[in-house]
Parts: structure tokens; C-alpha cells; sequence
């Protein structure tokens, strides 16, 4: 007999479900639509217009313009005054604002001896010159604040004085390829794109065989001949054909709404794509042999799409996490997809270049096939 | 082993099934005949969907050995599949499917071409009547239609063995007559029958029937067979003071129950008795229209008999 007429009717079978489950069916593109427009937007690691207080203890015109050099970096935007430190302190503390700039009373004299205003030559190793002109104080509990608030330490301040600065050399050159203007939204988008495949993938298969359970449909199922494998592989191609679609659309409006490139090969992406796309919907699979009910099998895809955010690179950088993280995260094909659609998308890369990636979801989809056909018993002991 | 010819459609010896420490079913003996349609009557909970589910290979025997269709079980279930029908007692086909989507997917499950597929599809529509219905999702059926087109999937690829677990259970008594009428036509055309219920009607249209109780085979063998060797004699009474003449004549150890039919009582007295009416009238009162008779055996009488639960009911 042909397997394939009983992988087609299965596959149909799930189509026809999917069409009359009208939610679900209307969640094939809303949560690619909703998510994209929302993260797009909505995330953005480079931070502006901090909220932060002053306290001014020189109380001078040049600590006036001091404040208002600072405010007109758009970093931050001064909020709120203080008449002293503890004050300050507290409005840190219950996250009134960010930080506090404190203003020394002798501040016009820190000024002029700094070495970055070049008023005269002394060492700037020498104590009395070194001094700082102002203090930051920062709340350090967010790294991303306080490393927006540490890039103002080298803040030129010779427009206060109207002289020309003391010219430094950078140590080092920098060219920023792929992203020159250093947008987020570029590496957001194709990143939501493994996100949301994860998501929604592992999430229609975990249900699949559940469900058959659950309505009683397992007994009529396991009593016909159709084969585990037959049945998993049907199971998941409707699948492959909605990944696809919810791919298209975060692309495709990441390009229109937000000016995301893709620079790569259409094709390089469809095949990194579909590896991915069967690599999770296996992974689903295999929760679906293992859950008793659909609440079970919801709790185990959250169990795996929350590593699938945070320890794939989709929102911190993979090189920064241990060891042990960085071989966790290698088990997981959203870490590989990640790197695979931020390449081709934006580095224009070609997959063979990335075959190590390329090779562990096609052997994910194989082993997950089989692990889930295994465990697939025709019997109801 | 070898697929032979045999003359039996299933053979089952010393069939056991444990979960847990209770035991499902014990040393079931079985032998039905090809072309036969065989019942198993019990109540619910006496394993008779166990038995037809370690039938049809879906669970594993704890002990004893099954040959189905010359098949050995559970080893060769698969081989067995293409070759039996069964009809689940709980619905079991897609509510959010149609009847002819159903109808399709099953089609191709066992493998029909699309144009076989098509040729059996609008066969068993008009046998079962569902030709009006072939558009409708099967959720928004009656019992009775979804019954008819769970009957049509099971037999769709015209298997040579039916199992049937209560397939009346949702039905109404309209339904459950045209319904025997469709099973002898199949029986006609050659397929075997093993269908449980738990209505005495039902079981009395069966070829042949096996009794079960708490996972035990009390008996078996045709339903006339099972009356005239039920080892009891049924003796109608009609009286004025039924209630408290059954309170009375269950007391006596040679009666094995005895159960209120209208204005009637029906007492079932042990075979030891030679002669039951002689035996009763002592106990019933003097009244002139009080009237005793011998009467036909019931299968309900038998099933009463054998189960030795008819003491314990009201």
C-alpha cells in the first residue's frame, strides 16, 4: 500500500481541522502581524532620554550650561532638581529617576584644569588636574541605564568654553558592517522570525497527537493501519506550508515597515527556513508523545521557548553566556536558525558557509522523527 | 505463524488481563465461528471492551493466547488490521469533520484509489442513509446517524471481522432495530460478528452468546441453548400482595429471585424443584385470582441465573 495516500489524507485531515478551528486558524497570522509591529517598535537597545535629577551645588551660570549641554545629548533629560544628596539618593531608590548628576561647588575650577579643555599643560596624571568636573550617580541594577549614563564620561565640554578642544586619537578604527547606524530593529526582525516559528510550531504539534487522544479519536486511529511514521510526517507537513507563510510576513513587513534589508538569496533562505520550520515541528512532536493533555503539552513547549528566547542570541548576545549555557543553547534549532536567517538576511551568507548550522537541524528533524515515531505505541497499554 | 484456514474467526485461550491488582478479565475461553454473529452480554465494568481490545491487538494479554483470523496476537496486529472493522463505543471519528470528509480520510487510511474510494463511499451512503447528511459535520448529528456512519467506517474496507463494543448504547429502540437489520445483512454476506451490549433484546439475536461478569464467563452458547440448560424453572405469579410475597419467597433457599413485573411476579426456582408450581402455592395466599403458571425462559432469566446477582437486586 501507498504510504504516501495515508500521509496526503492525514496532512489533509489536519488542514481541514485547522480551517474550521477558525482561533487558531486566525493566529496563523496574527501573532506574526501583532508581534512584529509591537517588538519592532517597542524594542530598542539604544536607550534615550533617561529621566534623571541634579543637584546643584555651585549653583553658577556655568553648572546652568553644564546641564543643558548634557540635556542636549539626548541621553538623558533632567527631570527633577535636589537640594541634597540623600534626597537624591531616595529619588534613585523608588525609580523617580535613573541617575543624578551632583555638581561640585568648585566646579568652574575643575573645569578649567581639565586636560580635555587644554587650558594649560600639566600632567594628567597629576591629582590636582585629574580631578573629575561632575559625579553621576547611577542605578546600576539596570546595565543597559548605566552603560548609556557611563558613555557620557568622555562627553566633550569644550563648547562650554568656546576653545577648541584637545584633539584625541581613538586608539583603534572602527567600521561597523551590516547595521552602520546601529538600529536594533535590524537584528530584532529576523530574530522575531525564529522566535515566533518556535513558538508556533512546537505549539501546533504538541497539541497533534494530544488532541487525537483527548477526543477520543486515538482508539479508531491506532486500529487502522496507518504506520507512526506515516502518521507524524502527516502530521506536520500542513505545518510546514503555515511556517513558511508566518516567515513571509515577518519579513516581508519587517522590509516595509521598518526598512530591514534582505540581503540575502531568497532560495538560501527558503532551505534555512524549512530545516528549521521541520526541526521544531519534530520537537513539538516529541512533547506530544510524551504530554497526557493539552495543558501538558502547553507547559512543556513554554519549557522550551523560553531558552528558545533568551539563550539563543535572540536578545543577548551568545558569546557573553558560560560555557555550559553556550552547549544548552547548541542543542536548541532556534540558536542555529538565529544565526542562520540573521546571515543570510543581512550578511547575505550562503548556508553552505554555515553547514554545521544547517546540519544539526536536518539531524534534529531525523532523530526527532524517529524519537517521536518510536514512542508513538499503536496500543493503548 | 502460518495464516491457515481456520474454522474459528477467534480463538482465545486462558485470556487474562491485570491493571494494577484488579483483574479485568480472567481465563476467558472463546471460540467464535466464521460467519457468525457472537454477543457478549454483561454489564458495564465486566471487561467486556478489555476483551474486544486485547481482540483487535490494542492491548497486550497479561496471559493466555489469541488467534484472530489465524493470526497470533498481539504480535501480529498489524497484519491483522487491514482485515477487521471496529466500531469503538465512545464516537469515535472527527466531530469537526463531515461525514463524507470522515468517510474520505478513512477511505485512504486503508489505501482505496480515489476512484474505488469514490464507488464505496456512495455505497455506503445509500446503505446507511446518510446520502442527505454526507455535507454535515459529524458533531451536530444525532446518536443515531453518527452510529450509522461510525458502522460505515468500520466496514468500509469490507473487513471479514466486525467488533462492535455497545454500538446501541446512544441509540433509540427505533434505531437499534433498523441497526440488527444492517448486521444480519453483513452477516449474510460473510462477515463475522462479535458485538458486547448490555440489552437482553440484543443479546437474544445473536447466533451465539457468552455471559460476562466481573471479567469471568459465566456461559455460553446460543440464547436457546443457554435457556433450556439455565438449570431453573420461571414460574409467573399473579397476586394482590406482590411486595410482600417477594419479600417472602426470596427468603427460600431453592428460589434464585424474584422480580415485579407489573402485576406480575416473576420467580425463578431451582432445577432441584421438580415441581415448582406444587411447590410455590403453599406460600402464596388463598386469594381465588391468584394464578401461578409455568412460563418460556427469558435470556434475562438466564443472565440472572448464572450471574447469581439476582438475589442482591430489588
Amino acid at each position: 500500500m501507498n504510504p504516501f495516500i495515508r500521509i496526503r489524507a492525514i496532512a489533509a485531515k489536519e488542514l481541514l481541522q485547522l480551517k474550521r478551528d477558525k482561533m487558531t486558524f486566525g493566529m496563523i497570522v496574527m501573532i506574526p502581524l501583532i508581534q512584529l509591529l509591537l517588538f519592532g517598535y517597542a524594542i530598542n537597545t539604544n536607550v534615550r532620554h533617561l529621566p534623571v535629577g541634579v543637584v546643584d551645588y555651585s549653583q553658577s551660570a556655568l553648572s546652568r550650561v553644564l546641564v543643558q549641554t548634557i540635556g542636549a545629548t539626548q541621553v538623558v533629560r533632567f527631570t527633577q532638581q535636589y537640594s541634597n544628596l540623600p534626597e537624591a539618593e531616595a529619588a534613585i531608590a523608588s525609580a523617580e529617576v535613573r541617575a543624578v548628576l551632583i555638581i561640585p561647588s568648585d566646579v568652574s575650577q575643575r573645569l578649567v584644569r581639565n586636560p580635555s579643555v587644554g587650558m594649560g599643560s600639566p600632567s594628567a596624571t597629576d591629582a590636582e588636574t585629574s580631578r573629575p568636573v561632575a559625579q553621576w550617580l547611577v542605578d546600576g541594577s539596570d546595565t543597559i541605564v548605566a552603560g548609556a549614563i557611563k558613555g557620557l564620561r568622555g562627553m566633550p565640554l569644550v563648547e562650554l568654553l568656546d576653545k577648541p578642544s584637545n584633539r584625541k586619537t581613538p586608539t583603534f578604527e572602527v567600521t561597523l558592517l551590516y547595521n552602520p547606524e546601529q538600529r536594533t530593529v535590524v537584528n530584532i526582525v529576523p530574530g522575531l522570525a525564529a522566535v515566533i516559528l518556535t513558538m508556533t510550531m512546537i505549539m501546533f504539534t504538541s497539541a497533534a497527537i494530544v488532541r487525537e487522544r483527548e477526543r477520543g479519536n486515538m482508539e479508531m486511529l491506532i486500529t487502522t493501519p496507518v504506520r507512526p511514521i506515516e502518521l507524524m510526517i502527516g502530521k506536520i507537513v500542513p505545518y510546514v506550508f503555515i511556517g513558511a507563510i508566518q516567515v513571509a510576513i515577518i519579513l516581508g513587513l519587517g522590509k516595509l515597515l521598518f526598512n530591514v534589508p534582505i540581503n540575502g538569496n531568497l532560495m538560501q533562505l527558503a532551505l534555512a527556513t524549512l530545516l528549521f520550520i521541520t526541526a521544531s515541528l519534530t520537537l513539538g512532536l516529541i512533547i506530544s508523545t510524551i504530554a497526557k493533555n493539552q495543558l501538558q503539552s502547553m507547559q512543556m513547549t513554554i519549557f522550551v521557548l523560553l531558552p528558545s528566547i533568551l539563550l539563543s542570541g535572540f536578545m543577548f548576545p551568545y558569546e557573553g553566556m558560560p560555557q555550559a549555557a553556550q552547549y544548552i543553547a547548541e542543542t536548541l534549532p532556534a540558536t542555529h536558525f538565529m544565526r542562520l536567517i540573521r546571515g543570510v538576511v543581512l550578511k547575505d551568507v550562503e548556508v553552505i558557509n554555515m553547514a554545521g548550522d544547517m546540519y544539526w537541524l536536518a539531524l534534529f528533524t531525523l532523530g526527532g522523527l524517529a524519537i517521536a515515531s518510536i514512542r508513538f505505541k499503536k496500543r493503548l497499554d | 505463524m502460518s495464516h491457515t484456514t481456520p474454522e474459528y474467526a477467534i480463538k482465545a485461550e486462558q485470556l487474562s488481563r491485570r491493571f494494577g491488582d484488579s483483574l479485568a478479565v480472567q481465563k476467558l475461553d472463546l471460540e467464535v465461528e466464521k460467519g457468525r454473529i457472537y454477543g457478549f452480554l454483561g454489564p458495564n465494568g465486566c471487561g467486556k471492551t478489555t476483551t474486544i481490545r486485547m481482540l483487535t491487538g490494542l492491548l497486550k494479554p497479561s496471559a493466555g493466547k489469541v488467534h484472530v483470523l489465524g493470526f497470533s496476537l498481539p504480535e501480529d496486529a498489524e497484519k491483522l488490521r487491514l482485515r477487521i472493522g471496529y466500531m469503538t463505543q465512545k464516537f469515535s471519528l472527527y466531530d469537526d469533520l463531515t461525514v463524507l470528509e470522515n468517510l474520505k480520510f478513512i477511505a485512504s487510511i486503508y489505501g482505496l484509489t480515489a476512484r474505488q474510494q469514490k464507488q464505496r463511499i456512495a455505497e455506503l451512503l445509500s446503505i446507511y442513509g446518510l446520502q442527505a447528511k454526507s455535507k454535515q459535520l459529524a458533531g451536530s448529528m444525532s446518536g443515531g446517524q453518527r452510529q450509522r456512519l461510525s458502522l460505515a467506517a468500520a466496514t468500509l474496507h469490507k473487513p471479514e471481522l466486525l467488533f462492535l463494543d455497545e454500538p446501541t448504547s446512544a441509540v433509540d429502540p427505533e434505531n437499534r432495530r433498523e441497526f440488527w437489520e444492517q448486521l444480519f445483512d453483513l452477516s449474510d454476506q460473510g462477515t463475522s460478528i462479535l458485538v458486547s451490549t448490555h440489552y437482553m433484546d440484543e443479546a437474544e439475536r445473536c447466533h451465539k452468546l457468552a455471559i460476562l461478569e466481573n471479567g469471568i464467563k459465566r456461559a455460553d452458547g446460543s440464547p436457546d441453548e443457554l435457556m433450556q440448560q439455565m438449570g431453573a424453572s420461571v414460574v409467573e405469579i399473579s397476586s394482590d400482595e406482590l411486595r410482600q410475597l417477594k419479600q417472602t419467597l426470596t427468603e427460600l433457599p431453592e428460589v434464585i429471585s424474584a422480580a415485579q413485573l407489573g402485576a406480575r411476579l416473576r420467580v425463578l426456582v431451582k432445577d432441584s424443584v421438580t415441581d415448582p408450581i406444587g411447590f410455590l402455592s403453599p406460600h402464596v395466599s388463598t386469594n381465588a385470582e391468584d394464578q401461578l403458571s409455568l412460563v418460556r425462559p427469558s435470556l434475562e432469566d438466564v443472565f440472572v441465573t448464572c450471574t447469581g446477582s439476582g438475589r442482591e437486586r430489588v
